[in-house]
């Protein structure tokens, strides 16, 4: 048993087997295995004893108390007020990214290259500068916020600057995953059903909607994920009121800080599942594309 | 709104000109909300940082606390670059080439740090590596401090990008002719000639692509470098927590060097992908 999986990692490389007569063990610590080895390690150094490491302080701070903490009013608010950021970024920006998607798939016009730069900024900017830009353009002396604060809505410290904050840094995902699908989809199906006698809406609801469907539930998956565990940028414009504008995200680093370890572990755990679970959807609807491809 | 009104117009031209869906609305509600949302906050930041001369900008950068946390920043950024190319560039290779278990697992969680809030990743390397845990008292009895230090700062930043070298690079290897290695092979070259004539040059636009999203996304790296790096000015306090103390103090004028000096360094790294996008796709034609 042990013999065959060493020789099965040997085979798979495109080099001769070594002569039978070498030992077992210069075999296992051939250079397949030694690399195979060190990325095992790396990864379980990186990721997988971390990850253990954060189950079981949950369990080693009382499954109790972490429970409880996760029931208090501020836990609930914080995770409450984070969900509902995430739908409201979520929706806007799969409304507007499918139009973005749409004009660069599309179209072609002057600044287009320019336009799809600025569209990646949101990846590359430092969500701290992301806040502090919002901070610049909402506060009382920005050129927006000047506005609002004159009609008496604030934007800064309060729920608008955070969903416009986590907007920001979700905007390009739904786009980036559409835009390849649409150009891979072509026109002609949109052509033959507008000739048909389809309007602009029955052409987009029936046809492109459908062939941009995988795309799009992985670009909102993503959002989502981001939007959940979205921290700098939120907590820079929301000055983090506990109860009030406290996020999930910065009720943990609130926890952490004031060393109350159980609540922090809980809430985090919680995020790290949904934020499992959402990758596990992206990797169903990844398989499912690729099989249709096949 | 228009999206579902009823055409008055004749079917043709309305689906053309006369609703929402026409080319020209739909590209002006896109350049409209990305303009609005992208390059308005960018263009208001710095009209905010350049508008008072670059005399008052240098005196918020001139701080010996803020340019330290620049050049930590970009020192623990290389850092990581260094080891994410060594070791993404590996893993990719291992996924692609070789078969062993537990590799659809690794293939799976690559991802995990995309998804893991980084307060999250902040926590889950404190809890293992800090000093509270048993690892983290085995290795400081050893000299060796992880949490709260640099080497928490570089590991924080090796988590929170591991996907970006290995998923640039894996499509590569996956594609890559194995014709060219075996005639290679064929020829007399060894392993390590046809590692270094095959196929390095042929992943390295895909490697210099990952680093420099690593780069980026190291440089501006906020919520894991929080928490385990303790934040000290002039030794462990980055260039985005230097931001966010400022910010909190109520001095935003001091945070404006230092936002606008990683505002340029993520649209140098931006432009850099571009050209190496460009490079990729020349060779590919």
């Amino acid at each position: 048993m042990r013999e065959n999986q060493v020789s099965d990692g040997g085979s798979a490389a495109a080099n001769p087997k070594p002569p039978a007569g070498r030992s077992r063990m210069r075999r296992a610590l051939g250079p397949e295995n030694l690399m195979i080895g060190a990325v095992v390690v790396w990864f379980s150094v990186l990721v997988l004893f971390p990850l253990g490491a954060m189950v079981r302080g949950v369990f080693d701070s009382g499954f109790a108390d972490s429970i409880r903490s996760l029931g208090s009013p501020v836990a609930l608010h914080a995770f409450w007020l984070t969900l509902g950021i995430t739908v409201v970024a979520v929706i806007i920006n799969t409304f507007f990214g499918v139009i973005v998607a749409l004009v660069l798939a599309r179209q072609r016009f002057v600044g287009k290259l320019l336009f799809n730069g600025v569209l990646d900024l949101p990846f590359a900017l430092s969500p701290v500068v992301a806040g502090f830009m919002f901070i610049v353009l909402f506060g009382p002396n920005g050129w927006l916020g000047r506005w609002f604060e004159a009609g008496g809505i604030r934007i800064i410290f309060a729920l608008p600057g955070m969903v416009l904050a986590t907007i920001f840094i979700t905007l390009p995902f739904v786009t980036r995953e559409v835009v390849p699908v649409l150009q891979e989809a072509g026109t002609e199906q949109e052509d033959a059903a507008r000739t048909l006698g389809a309007d602009g809406w029955q052409t987009f609801r029936r046809i492109t909607v459908p062939s941009i469907r995988w795309g799009l539930g992985y670009g909102v998956c993503l959002t989502a994920s981001r939007a959940l565990g979205e921290f700098g940028a939120v907590l820079i414009v929301s000055g983090s009121v506990i109860g009030k504008t406290q996020t999930a995200t910065s009720y943990i680093h609130q926890e952490f800080t004031d060393f109350h370890y159980a609540g922090a572990f809980a809430a985090s755990l919680v995020l790290a599942v949904a934020s499992f679970l959402m990758l596990m959807t992206m990797e169903v609807i990844r398989r499912r594309v690729t099989a249709r491809m096949e | 709104m228009g999206f579902g009104r009823k055409n008055t117009d004749t079917r043709g031209s309305a689906a053309r000109y006369g609703d929402l869906g026409s080319p020209f609305v739909l590209r002006a509600i896109a350049v409209g909300y990305v303009g609005l949302m992208i390059a308005l906050p960018i263009l208001a930041l710095s009209v905010r940082a350049f508008g008072d001369g670059l005399g008052s900008l240098w005196d918020s950068l001139r701080r010996p606390d803020a340019l330290y946390s620049l050049e930590l920043t970009v020192v623990m950024a290389l850092a990581m670059v260094v080891v994410n190319v060594v070791m993404g560039t590996l893993t990719a290779w291992v996924l692609i080439r070789y078969r062993f278990p537990g590799q659809s697992l690794v293939n799976t969680l690559i991802d995990l740090p995309f998804a893991v809030p980084t307060v999250v990743t902040g926590l889950m390397l404190v809890i293992l590596y800090g000093p509270q845990s048993a690892v983290g008292r085995f290795l400081s009895s050893n000299g060796v401090e992880v949490i709260y230090a640099k080497p928490g700062i570089v590991l924080a930043l090796l988590f929170v990008t591991l996907p970006f070298v290995v998923r640039s690079v894996q499509p590569v290897l996956m594609g890559l002719d194995r014709e060219m290695e075996e005639a290679a092979a064929t020829l007399g070259a060894n392993r390590w000639v046809v590692f270094r004539k095959v196929i390095v040059p042929s992943i390295l636009p895909a490697v210099l692509t990952g680093a420099a999203l690593s780069f980026s996304r190291a440089i501006g790296e906020f919520g894991s470098v929080v928490i385990v790096a303790g934040n000290i000015p002039m030794r462990t306090q980055v260039a985005s927590v230097f931001i966010y103390g400022e910010i909190e103090s109520d001095n935003p004028q001091g945070a404006l060097g230092v936002s606008v000096a990683l505002l340029a360094g993520s649209l140098l790294v931006l432009i850099l992908l571009s050209l190496l996008q460009r490079i990729g796709r020349s060779r590919d034609a």
